[in-house]
């Protein structure tokens, strides 16, 4: 399996910030996204995670092929640690979530309300949906946000098992994971210059 | 599928989720009625169905902009959208959801809510029937609204302002059905009519909900 | 032979109706003269309404103009949805004010023609309320396309309201017909020749019609430019952030 993605342009509300980005993801191989915020990185993420149609390009994978992971975790605080879990364990069609739970440390906790959970707790449990879904290619935003070294070190070592079972990862962040192996691609140079004045709908960019 | 109805009506039956409060809202309606109308009992036995219809559809109402909005805050509704779901299905399911949760207890409850009113004995199978068969439309339609405004801060104000002229068929001719009954006349026709409106809504609206919804989430 | 698409241009679009617009405000403000002088002073009384009828002269175009500038905010909202012409977007946009005008004009003059005829100013007749109706329906498009930012996913939530509104408001009509037989006449104009107002109410009311209708579009052109040039300029500055 390999994820291409060609000529790609992104909008954020309307207005070119990417432009022309190509890269290729072979099974196993990861990519992280660089660049300063605001660059247009998470755009790029939703793009490919096919949440929003892009302006331009293709990529070259099925959205049914993506597990997407945002800044916020999609966690009901009123559910249990589990019970949030089997929820995207039932609507992905997959089976158990004790492999998901054991990644992220989280068995302890699966009883308790997810609305007591600490901050990096949440958002181990947010990253543990990953492993939930079954899908090959995960596509991560900023995903070591609150989480200490510890839980840093447990997420790399659940998107080396990922990786070894034939997946894929796309990553923004601005952390060293100590993932060496991944390839990085620096966003900077692919931001959109202002559009041709004379195009046909033109002149609203 | 459903899996998500099922988490949906956890969130709502279990604290905070404010199901419950829709019917006191309800109860609030009937309470404060004869307070403004006065309490002859031949003047709101006379106006009953038409505030029995109203009470249901503004408790419908108060309870719309959860059906997407929580699910925005907190992502979710990103997930569900890259999960192995159409949107149209998405949309459906929580609009089932919505009308368990609100509608059901509704029609439920109208005929003790009816009993504060001196609705005639005979004006209480037509209510229920036409609640039971007009609540869906209003879950469905109100799902429409809350995916237009999914997007935005405060969206409430605006989204009553969308939804109830959309309420207007559904509330006419079920309020002429509970109406007609409980005058003991024939109330065949509004009730087709009624249910013409529910099943098309039904039919159609998902679509127009997911064609927003997708919208509002790139 | 150009195709008419041209037109979804922008540029091309505000450089016909700049020209257009002189032309089309003059001939709306003559006929409207016209047909108004020719209808408030040289008509007759009515035998039964007395001076009040010529409120007609006012009141049928309007109402007419109400129902066509959400039938054309339809059209424009279709070819959005299909074409993806930004100008079609905008021109929806642009007409739903002025329909909500005419929606107010209609009711206002109705009042005050109902209020010496059927000695109210108001009654939950099915024409009235629809109109009421549809006047709730301007409110919640033009406020929709308001409370959003970005002009792009704007156009799409009103065009599919406008859409779904459209339907809903034929249901409502037929509902508030159903719920309520009415005092209103009948229409005032129709091919049927027999059930036709008078003809000397018949022509000046004509000239009113093309009058509204006139000054309909000219408005529409006017706000559509104005909406372009708005667009425009917001686009400017984005392009100035990105160099």
């Amino acid at each position: 399996m390999e994820l291409t993605v060609t000529g790609l342009s992104v909008a954020r509300s309307g207005i070119p910030v990417l432009e022309g980005i190509d890269f290729s993801l072979q099974s196993g191989e990861a990519l992280i996204l660089r660049g300063p915020n605001g660059v247009g990185k998470t755009t790029v993420l939703r793009t490919v995670a096919g949440l929003q149609p892009p302006l331009a390009g293709k990529v070259g994978l099925e959205r049914e092929a993506m597990a997407y992971a945002g800044h916020a975790d999609g966690i009901k605080s009123t559910l249990t640690v589990r019970e949030n879990l089997e929820f995207w364990a039932d609507v992905f069609g997959t089976g158990s979530i004790d492999p998901a739970l054991g990644a992220f440390d989280l068995a302890a906790l699966s009883d308790r309300a997810a609305g007591g959970l600490s901050a990096g707790q949440k958002r181990r449990l947010g990253l543990a949906r990953m492993v939930v879904t079954g899908r090959p290619v995960w596509v991560l935003d900023e995903p070591t946000v609150s989480l200490d070294t510890t839980a840093v070190g447990l997420f790399a070592q659940a998107v080396r098992g990922h990786l070894a079972a034939g997946g894929m990862a796309l990553m923004a962040t601005h952390i060293d994971l100590g993932l060496t192996e991944a390839h990085v691609l620096d966003m900077a140079p692919f931001r959109a210059k202002a559009p041709a004045h004379d195009d046909f709908d033109g002149s609203f960019l | 599928m459903k899996a998500l109805l099922l988490r949906d009506i956890r969130l709502a039956v279990r604290a905070g989720g404010g199901f419950g409060l829709g019917l006191a809202f309800f109860l609030i309606v009937v309470v404060l009625v004869p307070f403004g109308v006065g309490p002859d009992s031949g003047l709101l036995a006379r106006i009953a169905p038409g505030i029995l219809w109203l009470g249901a559809l503004l408790s419908c109402l108060l309870s719309l902009d959860r059906i997407f909005a929580l699910d925005w805050e907190d992502g979710s509704l990103d997930l569900l959208a890259t999960a192995p779901l159409p949107m149209e299905a998405l949309v459906s399911i929580k609009s089932l959801a919505h009308w368990l949760t609100t509608g059901v207890p509704l029609v439920l409850a109208s005929p003790l809510f009816a009993l504060l009113l001196s609705l005639p004995s005979q004006g209480y199978a037509p209510l229920l029937m036409s609640l039971a068969l007009g609540t869906p439309a209003l879950s469905v339609i109100g799902t429409f609204g809350a995916a237009l405004t999914v997007g935005l801060k405060r969206g409430g104000l605006l989204l009553s302002l969308l939804v109830l002229p959309l309420y207007v068929p559904t509330l006419i001719f079920g309020a002429e059905v509970a109406r007609r009954g409980a005058m003991g006349l024939d109330f065949t026709v509004p009730l087709a009519m009624l249910a013409g409106i529910t099943f098309g809504a039904i039919a159609l609206l998902p679509f127009a909900s997911a064609a927003v919804l997708r919208v509002n989430l790139r | 032979m150009a195709s008419f698409w041209e037109y979804a241009n922008p540029k091309k679009f505000i450089q016909t109706t700049d020209k257009l617009l002189p032309w089309l405000s003059v001939l709306a403000a003559l006929t409207l003269v016209v047909g108004l002088i020719w209808g408030f002073f040289f008509t007759p009384d009515d035998f039964r309404q007395g001076s009040t009828v010529k409120i007609i002269y006012l009141h049928v175009p309007s109402a007419l103009m109400a129902i066509n500038a959400w039938l054309m905010m339809l059209v424009a909202s279709l070819v959005w949805i299909v074409r993806r012409h930004h100008v079609s977007a905008l021109a929806a946009r642009a007409a739903a004010p002025v329909g909500a005008v005419m929606t107010v004009i209609a009711l206002a003059t109705g009042a005050i023609w109902g209020q010496p005829m059927w000695g109210t100013w108001w009654a939950w007749d099915p024409r009235l309320t629809s109109f009421l109706i549809l006047f709730l329906f301007y409110l919640g498009y033009m406020a929709l396309w308001a409370a959003i930012e970005n002009d792009d996913t704007a156009a799409d939530l009103t065009a599919v309201l406008c859409l779904v509104g459209s339907v809903f408001a034929l249901l409502s009509r037929y509902a508030v017909n159903f719920w309520n037989q009415g005092l209103h006449q009948g229409a005032s104009l129709s091919l049927d020749k027999e059930k036709n107002v008078a003809d000397v109410f018949y022509f000046p009311l004509l000239f009113c019609i093309a009058g509204f209708v006139l000054l309909f579009i000219a408005l529409v052109f006017l706000r559509t430019q104005t909406e372009i040039r708005a667009r425009r300029m917001r686009a400017l500055l984005a392009r100035e952030r990105l160099g």
